[in-house]
């Protein structure tokens, strides 16, 4: 949450430069998945990514952990970590970087753990591979993991297969493999959207309290604007493969510049706000967009659309700490 | 929606739907060629209300709990165990064949996955007539194909659409195309199970609008199951809180928000999560611990001592609360707790809560052993 004190002068931990995945397939054109996107994350710092689904926000994760399959999409640009760039490490060296110094947490706890093997097996892998733990040590670090996340009964839990857990318990043990060689950055997708309410709240505190104890920077990738509100520091909001608003995130919720950040704001329902009035929906759906080349994709569904919107990609403007991709924002004074 | 006002003054004439004391248990059965019955899921147990006509009634709670299969029940998706469920004076439960059938005209489901709801078979304009011509309501080609216009132009869709298959929509089209096909008997009542949460946070907005502008014009009852506490206020007049297989709270949905009494509503309310920084900063979460306990073996008692954190030694975990009107609260608000009033007055205050282990071999699904035992050890007893 208080990003100051982790924040050091050696500059960002992740820097991500002009990323672009393409998909390709035979005889179909390349389908554009992220449309050159830069990003960085300070040491300590928590990131959102924020988009509807289709924006990019899950390929760009995958693509920094170098988890897209091998054959089928081109990624181009940097992703810079420490000094080197994942993109142009070996596949070996590669694999001792995840794990290591990279967490990831996914959204389906179930289909991301190995369902035969036991969770506390899971975990010790992790220890004995990256810092080199012997069995017996590897097994009482694992029990420690579990118990830091919250997991009742650690001692027991070990020995438990993924089923045997309900859907909180999952994602508490799939953070405690991805905490459990103390990574630099954790990445999570979606951690919370396969979960209720009441355990959402849980995990989100787990991620809170973890991020302010052990100083890991995280990048949070979700759809939900509630969920980013209480914990990020600063947040991307991704429209059609590409960044359209970063801010900070008081800055981006009090004065949202960007029509589709606005919208996105405006259209959820809220508890406390006036049920009689109908809410400000978008028009349109996340498939009715222009190609990025020529225009501003979001343009079809834009309720402040110009005529330049649609003939003229518009730039990338920085001011004040906030990045904005638009032609004709909303004036600041309004939200 | 309709103004809270009407629902104050209702009369039992406007009872449009009474649900009475209804139980839904799913047997566990084990063995493979002798099927014993080894205990019950316990998936609505003695549930009660009341929705008025014109009125939207909101059912939330987790997965799990039994709202969908409340919603279900009543309208004989699945077999009730006990109670009953009047619909308009007739009892749904016990109907059987034709007079069921001809009923069915009358209350219709909008279903969460539009994409799996829909036959991808089959045109949209198949999918409607389908409706019409079971319960006799074609009247001929041209008819019809009017009366689907007109249709479509209410659920905000080109009359081209009708051409068309399922795949070839948006999510958020085909959700206007799975209520198109529930609007085209012209039921009285609409039991919306999730009708947003499979959509994107833009589409969504759109289709609560809808649907609270169909309601206006064409006088329609809801009852909308949902999860997210957000999308059921803004919809609904009354709001039932569910937990394990009961409501725990209802009341007028402002109300509920404002002043929610059962501890289980304030924990759900603090846990939603709120798109404002500010608020996100300042506000006091109550923090459950632990997952639900198996609807297969539930707490005795109140169903929600194990994880509240308001729990006193007196009578919680023996006596199972009944929904009643608290001291203070208005007429409509009813909570199924103890110690509604003392914690809303602060004579009882918070306490830790260990949570307690909860083995599962499925989730919290049907197929949970009783007793919580792993799934190994179920089978080896």
């Amino acid at each position: 949450m208080t990003p100051a004190g982790a924040r050091s002068g050696d500059g960002p931990l992740l820097d991500v430069r002009d990323l672009s995945v393409r998909f390709t397939r035979r005889g179909e054109p390349d389908t554009v998945a992220v449309d050159g996107i830069s990003f960085d994350i300070e040491p300590g710092e928590v990131v959102g990514l924020v988009g509807e689904s289709g924006c990019g926000k899950s390929v760009t994760s995958l693509a920094i952990m170098g988890l897209l399959p091998g054959r089928g999409p081109k990624v181009g640009g940097e992703v810079r970590f420490g000094g080197d760039d994942l993109l142009a490490l070996s596949d070996s060296a590669l694999r001792e970087r995840r794990g290591r110094d990279l967490g990831m947490v996914f959204q389906d706890p179930l289909s991301s753990l190995n369902p035969v093997v036991p969770v506390g097996v899971q975990i010790t892998e992790a220890l004995t591979r990256h810092r080199g733990m012997d069995k017996k040590a590897a097994r009482t670090e694992a029990i420690t993991l579990l118990e830091r996340v919250g997991i009742p009964d650690p001692a027991r839990r070990v020995t438990s297969y993924p089923h045997q857990m309900s859907g909180g318990m999952r994602q508490r043990a799939l953070i405690a493999i991805a905490l459990a060689c103390r990574p630099r950055l954790l990445i999570a997708d979606e951690p919370t959207t396969a979960l209720d309410v009441t355990i959402q709240a849980q995990i989100l505190e787990l991620l809170r309290e973890l991020v302010a104890e052990t100083g890991t920077a995280l990048m949070m990738i979700t759809h939900d604007l509630g969920v980013v509100a209480g914990l990020c520091d600063r947040v991307n909001v991704l429209y059609a493969g590409r960044i359209v608003e970063r801010a900070e995130r008081h800055r981006l919720f009090a004065t949202p510049r960007h029509p589709y950040t606005h919208g996105l704001i405006g259209s959820i329902p809220r508890l406390d706000s006036d049920p009689e009035l109908e809410l400000p929906a978008i028009p349109g759906s996340v498939n009715d967009n222009l190609p990025w080349d020529t225009a501003c994709a979001f343009a079809p569904r834009c309720p402040r659309e110009i005529g330049r919107c649609t003939e003229v990609t518009p730039g990338v403007e920085t001011a004040a700490s906030r990045l904005l991709r638009c032609h004709n924002p909303v004036p600041a004074t309004s939200a | 929606m309709t103004s809270t006002e009407n629902a104050t003054t209702v009369t039992d004439t406007d009872l449009l739907l009474e649900v009475d004391d209804l139980a839904v248990h799913f047997p566990i059965t084990s063995g493979v060629l002798f099927e014993r019955t080894v205990g019950h899921v316990r998936a609505v147990d003695g549930v009660s209300l009341r929705v008025h006509r014109g009125e939207t009634y909101g059912l939330v709670g987790e997965s799990g709990c039994g709202k969908s299969t409340l919603g279900r029940a009543i309208l004989r998706l699945v077999d009730p165990t006990s109670g009953s469920v009047l619909f308009d004076g007739t009892d749904v439960a016990t109907l059987k064949g034709e007079p069921l059938r001809r009923m069915r005209r009358r209350f219709q489901m909008v279903f969460q996955d539009p994409l799996s709801s829909l036959d991808p078979r089959q045109s949209v304009e198949s999918l409607l007539t389908e409706g019409l011509r079971a319960h006799g309501l074609s009247r001929g080609g041209e008819a019809d194909r009017a009366r689907l216009t007109e249709l479509m132009d209410a659920v905000g869709l080109p009359s081209g659409a009708l051409r068309r298959y399922p795949h070839e929509f948006s999510g958020g089209q085909r959700q206007r195309i799975g209520i198109a096909r529930a609007l085209c008997v012209e039921p009285d009542l609409i039991v919306a199970d999730e009708p947003v949460s499979a959509l994107d946070v833009s589409v969504q907005a759109q289709v609560l609008n809808l649907l609270s502008r169909l309601q206006r014009e064409l006088g329609l009852t809801y009852l909308v199951i949902a999860h997210d506490l957000a999308v059921v206020r803004h919809v609904s007049d009354r709001v039932g809180v569910m937990y394990l297989g009961g409501i725990v709270e209802e009341a007028p949905a402002g109300d509920l928000y404002s002043d929610p009494l059962h501890p289980y509503t304030r924990a759900l309310l603090s846990a939603v999560p709120v798109p404002d920084p500010q608020v996100e900063d300042d506000r006091e979460r109550i923090l459950l611990t632990g997952d639900l306990p198996s609807p297969a073996a539930p707490p005795s008692g109140c169903r929600f001592h194990t994880r509240c954190p308001w729990r006193q030694a007196d009578r919680c975990d023996t006596e199972r609360p009944q929904l009643r009107v608290p001291e203070g609260a208005g007429p409509e608000h009813r909570v199924a707790c103890h110690h509604a009033e003392a914690i809303r007055d602060g004579r009882i205050t918070r306490h830790e809560v260990a949570p307690e282990a909860v083995d599962q071999s499925s989730g919290t699904g049907p197929a949970a052993p009783e007793q919580g035992g792993s799934l190994t050890e179920f089978l080896g007893r």
